[in-house]
């Protein structure tokens, strides 16, 4: 009857909280499909002035972060701890440069007067100000999973150095990547809707 | 006597002791009790304030309340009723107890995250109440609808940022609840072999899991509108407000289903135990929750046939709603066919569903009046809906967690409560419901609006009543909390099936032991067999 | 029900990374051509074909049981849903 050798209860455990985070962004995501639908041409200018390299590097940046967790699960189940700590620093590294782009990237735009209840936003066109609205709480919530998508990360790192995560119970790193992947899911759309509306 | 070694006596964790015994447990059963004192303590709050209403609304003109006053109590009660009462009452104090039970397991599956849920509870709750004595409690009404919820100067930030939180507490109970069922079953109990209250906990944990994120994110932006004036809902700034309304319904539509499933679910239990006869298409009330389930998060806009939304999608959503009356009516005439020709003992529990039933159909018959797009143009915000849905909430989900109480009461705290009184206060209770919101269907269809301190002089007369009958009503609630709590002064010595339950959680003394069972469980071929209970039974069940 | 150990090689795991990179230019490159309407949705089809590929190598989703799958469905089916329902409203207003 004992439940604590389960580990792929665990990991249901998990998927089931993932659904709750995808439906949460599916609430952001029924504001910009109906923004998106009322002011095309505002959203399309206001892709224009968002920074394509910036979301073009953080892509790549994401998609590196969630084949180094991938290759961690791997590794943990090959039992070479090594890689395994690598690959999640690597991947806490990848989060880092992704926030730190973030930071720039919502500098430059609060430095240009675009920031919400901005002078800017309030005397230019509606739709504008709904696509930065938007952009600025997606990718918001977005960087705050990716912090918590972090610490879970290096959660697991500090578990598997002490010899807690093993080969033969690895739920809590396999988790941690779960949610990972997650939050790359999520940019894999957040990018198109924001940057390529051209 | 082997009731030393029940739950009470044995902590979860060996070396708790005392108060912490209690609050660091993670038997799912102390945690349970521990919500049943939490809830029941809203519970009682949220009806004084219920009761304060209907007082000041019993006399025409100012007579006890400001109006300001009048609309912060009116939020409260709506939102300590919802988030802090209904929502949890039936999954988190009785699903925690009996689910792990009725599948013949020890425990849930996260059973620290179950500890957590409570803090989460425990904590939105003293939010709450925080906010109240901050800038004063919001008076927007539970639905917090925008603009007003974004301009009032009361304190909305914090009360909404309680509803965030409950709103966690109640998704991963779901989320604990849904990998329960799933992996820590009786190895011999099959999908179809599932009692029908687990059914109706796994239907609404997926509701609780799939629809509560939509409220958080919408109770997140309504806290961002205020700090940061985004605009999203303004449609000076582009924003529509129309949308909120989208996004707060397509949770708590949703979540009325959350309310009502696992009160459906526990009927079904009580009623075949008393007809002694096998529920009536046991797989229709298991299909019938499931549809409930998706067909309920399909029909959120006809909370807005006056908002100024399409007509088209007016007329799409008043279509779909009918059509989740219909899993609805099912339930119902399965637990009527269950009684026919039955061998009924009356009890107070099956009474109290017997009521259950009629309030629930009155509830759900008026919903289709609301439902129609033309009759609820007329009625929309009057009265007829305050009457509507306490019809359905209270009358369903109020009354199925009292029948709840007096059905597993012997078997939480073994010990039986006094009859004669339990059904001295369901009679009060029933008919001062009855006295209280028929005269609201009235007046609503005479046109009073809700949410008003003060009516026209046309309307004395209902108000009177209704409060006339509101005011049995508490009386009989807290005579029949009195007579529950009174009987933890007697002897600990009820069967450990006094009622002739062939679930599994009959199959254990009263109360359980720690690991809930004495020995392996034995799981029936199918759950509702009564036919060796019929044999042991001859005899009326015992009081004492 | 579902296989616990299976266990992908590294170089399966780098050449879905190289396809989702390559997809990504592609989605990039469509969007520097105007083709309308046409681009919202080839760039959300993209999308979805990389979110397919991270979810079943990276998250495993290829070797769950069938209760992860069809659940997984049934979410993107209710946001599917929550969107689309409200466009009975949106659209016809």
């Amino acid at each position: 009857m004992s439940s604590h050798a389960d580990e792929s209860g665990k990991k249901m455990g998990m998927w089931l909280f993932l659904y709750t985070e995808i439906i949460l962004f599916g609430g952001l995501f029924v504001l910009y499909a109906v923004y998106f639908s009322r002011y095309t041409s505002d959203f399309i200018e206001g892709g224009k002035g968002l920074s394509l390299i910036f979301g073009v590097v953080n892509t790549i940046i994401l998609l590196i972060s969630s084949f180094a967790v991938a290759a961690a699960i791997t590794a943990i189940q090959r039992g070479q701890k090594k890689i395994v700590l690598s690959a999640i620093a690597g991947c806490l590294g990848c989060g880092a440069i992704f926030l730190v782009n973030k930071y720039f990237e919502w500098g430059h735009k609060i430095a240009l007067g675009i920031y919400p209840n901005s002078d800017r936003l309030l005397d230019g066109p509606d739709g504008l100000n709904m696509f930065f609205g938007l952009y600025y709480i997606i990718t918001g919530l977005h960087g705050l999973h990716i912090v918590i998508g972090m610490t879970f990360l290096a959660v697991s790192f500090g578990f598997v150095l002490v010899g807690r995560v093993t080969a033969k119970r690895f739920a809590l790193l396999e988790n941690a990547g779960l949610y990972w992947h997650l939050v790359d899911l999520i940019w894999i759309f957040i990018f198109p809707l924001f940057y390529l509306v051209v | 006597m082997d009731f030393e070694k029940s739950f009470f006596e044995t902590p979860s964790s060996a070396r708790l002791t005392g108060i912490w015994s209690w609050l660091l447990t993670t038997d799912h059963k102390r945690i349970g009790l521990m919500y049943l004192f939490a809830t029941g303590f809203w519970f009682l709050l949220a009806v004084l304030l219920g009761g304060l209403l209907r007082l000041e609304l019993m006399f025409p003109g100012q007579t006890l309340l400001s109006s300001h006053l009048y609309n912060s109590i009116f939020t409260l009660h709506g939102v300590i009723m919802i988030f802090l009462f209904i929502i949890p009452a039936l999954p988190a104090v009785f699903g925690n107890f009996f689910l792990p039970m009725q599948i013949g397991t020890d425990d849930v599956f996260f059973p620290k995250l179950n500890l957590m849920s409570w803090y989460l509870y425990m904590l939105g709750g003293v939010i709450a109440i925080f906010s109240l004595f901050s800038d004063g409690f919001p008076d927007t009404g539970w639905t917090f609808y925008v603009p007003f919820s974004i301009s009032t100067n009361t304190n909305v930030s914090t009360a909404v940022f309680a509803a965030f939180v409950l709103g966690f507490a109640s998704m991963l109970t779901g989320l604990n609840f849904i990998t329960t069922i799933h992996r820590m079953r009786h190895p011999k109990m099959g999908w179809l072999q599932i009692p029908l209250f687990t059914w109706s906990l796994y239907a609404t944990s997926w509701v609780q899991l799939l629809a509560t994120p939509i409220i958080s994110v919408t109770l997140v932006l309504v806290m961002v509108e205020r700090y940061f004036n985004v605009g999203l809902f303004d449609p000076a700034r582009g924003g529509g407000p129309i949308l909120y309304q989208h996004l707060f319904w397509m949770y708590s539509h949703p979540a009325v289903y959350i309310m009502i499933l696992p009160g459906m679910g526990v009927i079904s239990e009580i009623i075949p135990v008393f007809a002694r006869k096998s529920i009536f298409g046991y797989k229709a009330i298991v299909a019938s929750s499931m549809a409930i389930a998706v067909a309920g998060s399909l029909v959120w806009a006809h909370h807005m046939y006056t908002s100024g939304m399409s007509d088209t999608a007016v007329f799409v959503f008043s279509f779909l709603t009918f059509v989740v009356a219909i899993p609805s009516a099912i339930k119902v005439f399965s637990w009527v066919a269950t009684l026919y020709k039955g061998a009924i003992e009356m009890t107070p529990p099956l009474f109290l569903s017997l009521c259950f039933i009629y309030l629930f159909s009155v509830g759900g018959l008026t919903g289709l009046v609301l439902g129609g797009a033309g009759t609820d143009i007329h009625v929309h915000d009057t009265h007829f809906v305050v009457s509507h849905f306490h019809f359905t909430m209270f009358g369903g989900t109020g009354f199925a967690f009292f029948a709840a109480l007096h059905y597993w009461w012997p078997k939480m705290f073994g010990r039986m409560y006094n009859f004669k009184w339990a059904y001295i206060a369901s009679v009060l209770v029933t008919g001062g419901f009855i006295f209280h919101y028929v005269p609201m269907f009235i007046l609503g269809l005479q046109g009073m609006p809700r949410r008003y301190y003060d009516y026209l002089p046309q309307y004395a007369n209902g108000n009177f009543m209704a409060g006339f009958g509101g005011l049995f009503m508490i009386v009989g609630i807290f005579m029949m909390m009195t007579n529950l709590i009174l009987s933890l002064k007697r002897e600990r010595n009820a069967p450990a099936d006094p009622w002739g339950g062939v679930t599994l959680e009959w199959m254990t003394p009263s109360p359980p032991p720690l690991h809930n069972f004495t020995g392996e469980p034995e799981v029936l071929d199918y759950p509702y067999d009564f036919s060796k209970v019929i044999e042991k039974f001859a005899r009326k069940p015992k009081e004492s | 029900m579902e296989n616990k150990d299976h266990i992908f090689a590294y170089k399966t795991l780098f050449y879905v990374l190289l396809v989702l990179l390559i997809l990504t230019s592609i989605t990039v490159g469509i969007s520097l051509v105007d083709m309308g309407k046409l681009n919202v949705w080839l760039a959300l089809g993209i999308a979805s074909v990389k979110a397919s590929l991270v979810l079943m190598v990276f998250m495993h989703l290829k070797f769950e049981g069938r209760v992860l799958i069809i659940s997984f469905l049934s979410t993107i089916f209710f946001l599917a849903i929550m969107i689309g329902f409200t466009f009975w409203d949106i659209g016809f207003r």
